[in-house]
């Protein structure tokens, strides 16, 4: 188990054979990261497909060399080193086993590539076969299994090194049944909390990442926008689009003039919490916008923006209700049972409002 | 009631007809043959499964039979193994794929009896480049003379004639594992040997069961270069049984022994390509045997 360093780490793909198309063509599918993630956290790279993460992790595993930069474990730099050097394991999208051999045999394979002896490896296979529930299975041929026991025998692979630096997995739930991902995710938890593995878990379904990480860094674009807690995340939007990207649905992020406390959106003000606005001067502020959550929008009758309601939509659990203010459109959760007015109004809760500028948050003077 | 629509009969019936006009019928007609003899004037005496006897008893079939078995033996432990290693050796991208397969597919363009007299001449000591250029190094080369001259010579055309095929279809076989096993046998620190043993062995089975069968096929009834090349010579030390039994039917026109001949001689191909299948795909069975229980 280690501790994991990133510094000034760029990766861009090649095109290959060095063709007409310039380099400066080729964008970078990693850009400039600086990341120091502690031992034995659970951490999730959300974002997007196409946003760097497999990237990302691809580097931390040694799988790719990064264009710039260097990949640090407790303080040492592996950039040079093979994945089997880093001793590391990671967990495929889809399950990979090799077929022909039992899945005891499958668990041995790294072992067995190690060189340890015999005993040893017998002993570590019984344990992990039992932390998995995989023991009735033991003796099948990998191939004759259903995909989410293949998947275990993918995770159990890195297990089964109890030296193992950390463990990385590549959306491993994607191919699972929905009733399946569940159990495998708890599971991986409990694995998590019993062992207390680094564990960095790329993915783009943010119930995943929120669900599994004590900690989640979200990508857009090859960059970092945030990194922080689910609530921190939830809470306090660093980028409009960690807001737009989080919750479902999104943030509301609507264009503001802020003067004082106060934001204009149209012809309505919205007071702000004083902390907020006492720092700005509307002069040259051209991209300011306020992010609300739906969840901290009330349609009520007595005060609030005019609105007129676009469409209902009954999700189950709450109603999520579009409404059009001043020329933009807002997403409001309404409760279950709560009634929706006939001309209604939108009240934000106070203390809930982040302000954006440039799309990059704007933190409250303290 | 169900009521049976007899269409159908009438639409596979051109079927029937194409496959009763070029198989089943060609093959009553052999099988006619084997099972009498007949001194011309279109009379025929029924004799029974006295050619059968005769074959199967005769010296002559037997070296012949020998002597294919050890071919087919040879050029299998030959091309499959070397197929495999240039498959895996052939670049997986970039523009040297498209010049290897082109390379590779040539020598499969060519046809048979061109083969045969490419290599005729090839070998020859007196002009061909081979025979001539081994001679003035000062070996002892002849293969109308020297038996396993004879043998070296048919062996390395077949070789450089068909291996190619191995080769298409293993890399095909290659081409098709997706990157992440490989990935993951980075990760699980596999040698050079484990990856092989592991992954691509496995995955480039199936294509492999159908190499290993159309090479033993085509070398258990090669006819055309070996002919060409030899003649089934020197003495009858390259006749396969396909060149013996041409002789039987055509040289010496013994119509009953040659069907006789021909039919023991497809079942023994049937035979074998059953046993190279069933060798080749047990494990798949165990696997789904045990499958069967476990559901």
């Amino acid at each position: 188990m280690a501790t994991i360093e990133l510094q000034a780490i760029a990766h861009r793909y090649d095109s290959g054979h060095g063709s007409a198309i310039g380099d400066a063509v080729i964008p970078f599918a990693v850009n400039a990261l600086d990341q120091c993630w502690p031992d034995g956290g659970a951490y999730a790279l959300l974002g997007p497909s196409g946003c760097g993460k497999t990237t990302l992790l691809n580097i931390i595993s040694g799988l790719l060399h990064p264009t710039a930069g260097s990949v640090l474990f407790d303080g040492v730099d592996v950039t040079a080193r093979s994945p089997e050097q880093r001793n590391i394991a990671q967990v495929f999208q889809f399950p990979v086993v090799y077929e022909t051999l039992t899945v005891a045999d499958n668990l041995a394979f790294p072992l067995r590539n190690r060189g340890l002896p015999t005993a040893d490896i017998d002993s570590r296979v019984a344990s992990v076969l039992t932390m998995l529930g995989l023991q009735k299975q033991a003796n099948l041929k990998a191939r004759d299994l259903t995909v989410d026991e293949k998947q275990k025998i993918s995770l159990g692979r890195g297990l089964v090194r109890t030296d193992v630096k950390a463990i990385l997995f590549d959306e491993p739930l994607t191919v699972i049944d929905p009733h399946l991902k569940w159990q495998l995710r708890t599971e991986l938890k409990k694995i998590h909390q019993q062992f207390q593995h680094t564990m960095i878990y790329v993915t783009h379904d943010q119930t995943e990442a929120l669900t599994f990480a004590d900690r989640v860094i979200v990508m857009h674009e090859g960059s970092i926008v945030q990194v922080g807690t689910p609530q921190e995340l939830f809470e306090k939007p660093q980028h409009t689009f960690v807001g737009r990207f989080i919750g479902s649905p999104g943030m509301n992020v609507i264009p503001c003039i802020v003067e004082g406390a106060t934001a204009i959106v149209g012809e309505h003000r919205i007071s702000l919490q004083a902390s907020l606005g006492s720092d700005f001067d509307n002069s040259g502020l051209q991209n300011t916008e306020l992010g609300i959550r739906p969840e901290y929008v009330r349609l009520c009758q007595e005060q609030g923006l005019p609105a007129v309601i676009t469409a209902i939509e009954d999700v189950g659990k709450h109603v999520v209700v579009r409404v059009n203010v001043a020329g933009h459109e807002l997403k409001v959760i309404q409760r279950e049972g709560e009634p929706i007015p006939r001309n209604p109004r939108v009240w934000f809760e106070p203390g809930k409002m982040n302000l954006y500028q440039n799309a990059h948050l704007v933190e409250a003077a303290q | 009631m169900k009521t049976v629509n007899n269409k159908a009969w009438l639409m596979v019936l051109p079927v029937l007809l194409l496959v009763g006009l070029s198989a089943i019928i060609p093959l009553m007609t052999v099988v006619n043959y084997s099972v009498q003899d007949s001194f011309g004037n279109n009379e025929f005496f029924w004799v029974g499964t006295e050619w059968f006897q005769e074959i199967l008893h005769s010296e002559r079939f037997l070296n012949a039979l020998q002597r294919t078995l050890l071919f087919s033996a040879l050029i299998l432990a030959i091309e499959i193994p070397l197929g495999i290693g240039i498959a895996l050796a052939m670049p997986k991208r970039g523009i040297g794929v498209s010049i290897c397969l082109v390379l590779m597919a040539l020598p499969l363009l060519i046809p048979w009896n061109v083969v045969g007299t490419i290599w005729q001449v090839f070998g020859r000591i007196d002009i061909g480049l081979l025979g001539h250029g081994l001679e003035s190094l000062g070996l002892d080369y002849n293969y109308t003379q020297n038996t396993f001259d004879a043998w070296a010579t048919i062996i390395i055309m077949d070789v450089w004639h068909w291996t190619s095929l191995v080769v298409l279809l293993c890399y095909s076989g290659l081409v098709a594992i997706p990157e992440v096993y490989y990935q993951a046998a980075r990760i699980d620190g596999a040698s050079r040997w484990a990856v092989f043993r592991y992954i691509q062995l496995p995955k480039i089975k199936r294509v492999l069961l159908i190499a290993v069968l159309l090479r033993f096929m085509d070398s258990f009834m090669i006819y055309t270069e070996p002919f060409v090349v030899t003649g089934g010579g020197p003495g009858n030390a390259t006749t396969f049984l396909s060149i013996d039994l041409v002789q039987m039917a055509i040289g010496q026109f013994d119509l009953g022994p040659a069907a006789a001949m021909s039919l023991i001689y497809f079942l023994i191909i049937l035979l074998l390509c059953w046993v190279f299948y069933t060798l080749m795909t047990v494990s798949d069975q165990a696997v789904s045997a045990t499958k069967g229980r476990t559901n």
